[in-house]
């Protein structure tokens, strides 16, 4: 499975009239998931989240893909 | 203290009632002659309701204030007649720039979705806005539109509503059946009725300045996070009409606004951005002069109910947004176009008080949406977290090679109409019936062109103000007769009483209008709008058949894939709360 590098946000059973609202509803829960938090907390729940996401996609072969794509802009 | 604008001096007149010493009585009174006062003044005297709007100032709104006007806006604006004024004299833009440090990250080009009348938004100083609504309203003989007369005292007894006006040549009395508060974030009535209005201040400034360019400039809009020279806050940059251009600049919390605002401070701020913006920062400075200056901060708050007995909150003294995605004056002029034809009904005694709830339960619906979008945005831009900052720096990072990335990036959201899918007015579909595409019910209408009488025009000029029955045919010969009998236009109520089931609409004018694929009339004085190239069909999802109940504010009511008169006659009593 290719890594997916395109808008790919949704809710089952959610209707939306404009593009850019599925991103904007991820995007502000991850925020909220870190409210209150100090830095490390923050750290920490990071390093949880993308465990139970990889586990999640599981294909090693997509992780790695996503590794490289994230490593290359650091 | 402008150089590319005068503002005007509209004249105090002093009222008939401080000789007689009687107290006026008026059906309608709107307090604040800004942009949405004068939206709630025009909408009101088109549905034939004589207002009386006063405000304390006699001028237009003072510096840099709102700049875009979004298109459902703009459509509203058509229906008050200065549509053509904002849009011939607005700059229209498509290209936007975002850049995160040095670099450019991305740019889009808003291509407008053909075949609309309006474009997506238009940029525009809010005074020249005013003006022109100042005298659009001033030319209409049913608005009594008074500068220089203050409210200074407001009580609700019954169903009255007495306010107390100062002019320099002293006080007078107003008596009114129903009073439209549309004066502002500060609101005076709201404070004078101990109404609360919740939400929080975000902790953050910005300084805005209006320059004039001297040299050509491209009519786009730059966005800078973290820019190297202003760095760690962000900048924002938008041509507005004259040449003056209006940039943000993030100060942050600590900022002291004295110090920001004086020149030694605001122009080599200015002068590094140009530099930037010529890809250049030891160039020849750009020649410019500046026009404006001014600091803000911002709220996000809204009322709790924006009808409180006969007192009815509209645009800032209702909700405030932040001004990221422009949605204060853009909102507003939709709470006007929500209210208008609600409160002709109740005042004719056509519909019960009852529907005036659901302006506060739809608008309050629509300031939600703004209120998440533009916090959103705000949160985006200005991150109050380390972890929030190191996100959208990821975000900005990944957008330059990443289509996912830029869908992300989020520097303000482009005003656009509720969709009030939950309104209580709104009639769902039957059960048979399936509608693909995005007007269902409660939807602001889509935009066509058209063809009537042979002129090309568009949909959204031919139908509002009141409840409208939009019947698709294929060509008018195969229209259903039964159209021509709900028709309430006066011939075809006369001629047909009764001969569909018994049903009329003498109480709620209803006009029929026929969008047609073919050319040709249906007669009986119903307006036929050809659509050769089937837009509004494929917008609308029709079929020979389809029938759309609209609302006179141009929302979706109802739809079905044939007419059936008792049932376009319960939606039409369901819009009405007379149900
Ligand atoms: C920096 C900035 C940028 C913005 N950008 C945008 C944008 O791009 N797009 C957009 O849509 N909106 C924008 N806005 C928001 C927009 O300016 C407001 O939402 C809009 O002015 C609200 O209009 P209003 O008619 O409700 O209130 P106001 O414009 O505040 O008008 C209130 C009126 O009430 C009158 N008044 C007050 N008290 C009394 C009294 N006691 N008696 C009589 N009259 C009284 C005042 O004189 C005034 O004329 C921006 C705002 C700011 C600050």
């Amino acid at each position: 499975m290719a890594l997916n590098l395109n808008p790919n946000f949704s809710e089952v059973g959610k209707r939306y009239f404009n593009a850019y609202s599925p991103g904007d509803d991820f995007y502000e829960m991850l925020i909220n998931a870190h409210r209150d938090l100090s830095d490390e907390q923050s750290e920490l729940l990071n390093a949880r989240l993308i465990l139970l996401l990889a586990n999640h996609i599981g294909d090693i072969g997509t992780l790695r893909e996503a590794l490289n794509v994230a490593r290359e802009g650091v | 203290m402008l150089t590319t604008y005068i503002y005007p001096k509209f004249e105090y007149r002093t009222p008939p009632e401080i000789a007689s010493g009687k107290t006026l009585k008026v059906p309608v009174v709107v307090v604040g002659a800004g942009p949405v006062g004068l939206g709630a003044a025009l909408d009101l005297e088109q549905q034939g309701v004589p207002v009386l709007l006063l405000d304390e100032d006699d001028t237009v709104s003072i510096g840099s204030r709102g700049v875009c006007y979004a298109k459902r806006a703009l459509e509203i604006l058509d229906r008050y007649g200065v549509g053509d004024a904002v849009c011939s004299k607005g700059v229209s833009w498509n290209v936007g720039r975002t850049f995160f440090r040095e670099q450019e990250v991305y740019n889009f080009n808003l291509v407008p979705e053909p075949d609309h009348h309006r474009p997506g938004m238009v940029n525009l100083q809010q005074y020249y806005l005013e003006e022109y609504l100042a005298a659009r309203a001033a030319s209409r003989p049913n608005i009594d539109l008074r500068w220089r007369n203050k409210i200074v005292s407001v009580a609700q007894t019954g169903k009255t509503v007495t306010l107390k006006v100062e002019t320099e040549d002293g006080f007078y009395s107003v008596e009114t059946d129903w009073l439209i508060a549309a004066d502002g974030a500060r609101s005076p009535i709201r404070r004078m009725l101990g109404l609360d209005i919740e939400g929080k201040i975000f902790m953050d400034r910005f300084l805005i300045a209006d320059v004039v360019m001297k040299a050509d400039f491209p009519a786009e809009r730059w966005f800078w996070f973290d820019p190297p020279f202003h760095p760690g806050q962000s900048v924002l940059l938008h041509k507005q009409a004259d040449s003056v251009f209006r940039i943000d600049f993030q100060l942050g919390w600590d900022a002291d606004p004295e110090e920001a605002k004086k020149p030694e401070n605001v122009l080599p701020r200015i002068k590094a951005m140009l530099g930037a913006f010529d890809g250049a920062v030891d160039k020849p400075a750009r020649e410019f002069e500046l026009e404006w200056v001014s600091v803000y901060t911002f709220q996000c708050r809204r009322m709790g109910s924006f009808n409180h007995g006969r007192v009815l909150f509209v645009g800032d003294a209702a909700h405030q947004v932040s001004p990221f995605g422009a949605r204060g004056a853009n909102s507003g002029l939709q709470d006007a176009d929500n209210l208008g034809w609600k409160l002709k009904l109740v005042l004719d005694g056509k519909a019960p008080e009852k529907l005036l709830d659901s302006y506060s339960e739809e608008r309050i619906f629509a300031a939600d949406e703004n209120l998440v979008n533009s916090t959103r945005s705000t949160d985006f831009i200005t991150p109050k977290s380390k972890a929030s900052r190191t996100f959208r720096n990821a975000v900005l990072g990944l957008a330059k090679d990443h289509a996912f990335g830029r869908a992300l990036v989020n520097s303000g959201r482009l005003s656009v109409p509720a969709f009030l899918t939950t309104s209580s007015l709104n009639t769902p579909d039957c059960a048979g019936d399936t509608f693909a595409g995005r007007m269902v019910p409660g939807a602001p209408m889509d935009d066509a062109p058209i063809i009537e009488n042979c002129d090309a025009g568009w949909l959204l000029n031919k139908v509002g103000k009141e409840f409208v029955l939009l019947c698709f045919v294929d060509d008018p010969k195969s229209l259903d007769p039964a159209v021509l009998a709900v028709s309430s236009a006066p011939s075809a109520r006369d001629t047909a009483p009764g001969s569909a089931g018994g049903i009329t609409f003498a109480d709620i004018p209803l006009r029929t209008v026929v969008v047609s694929r073919k050319p040709g009339t249906v007669g009986g004085g119903i307006p036929t709008l050809e659509d050769p190239r089937g837009i509004a069909a494929q917008r609308y999802d029709a079929k020979p058949g389809t029938v759309y109940l609209l609302r006179p504010d141009q929302h979706v009511a109802a739809r079905w894939r044939s007419l059936d008169a008792a049932k376009v006659k319960a939606a039409v009593a369901r819009a009405t709360c007379n149900a």
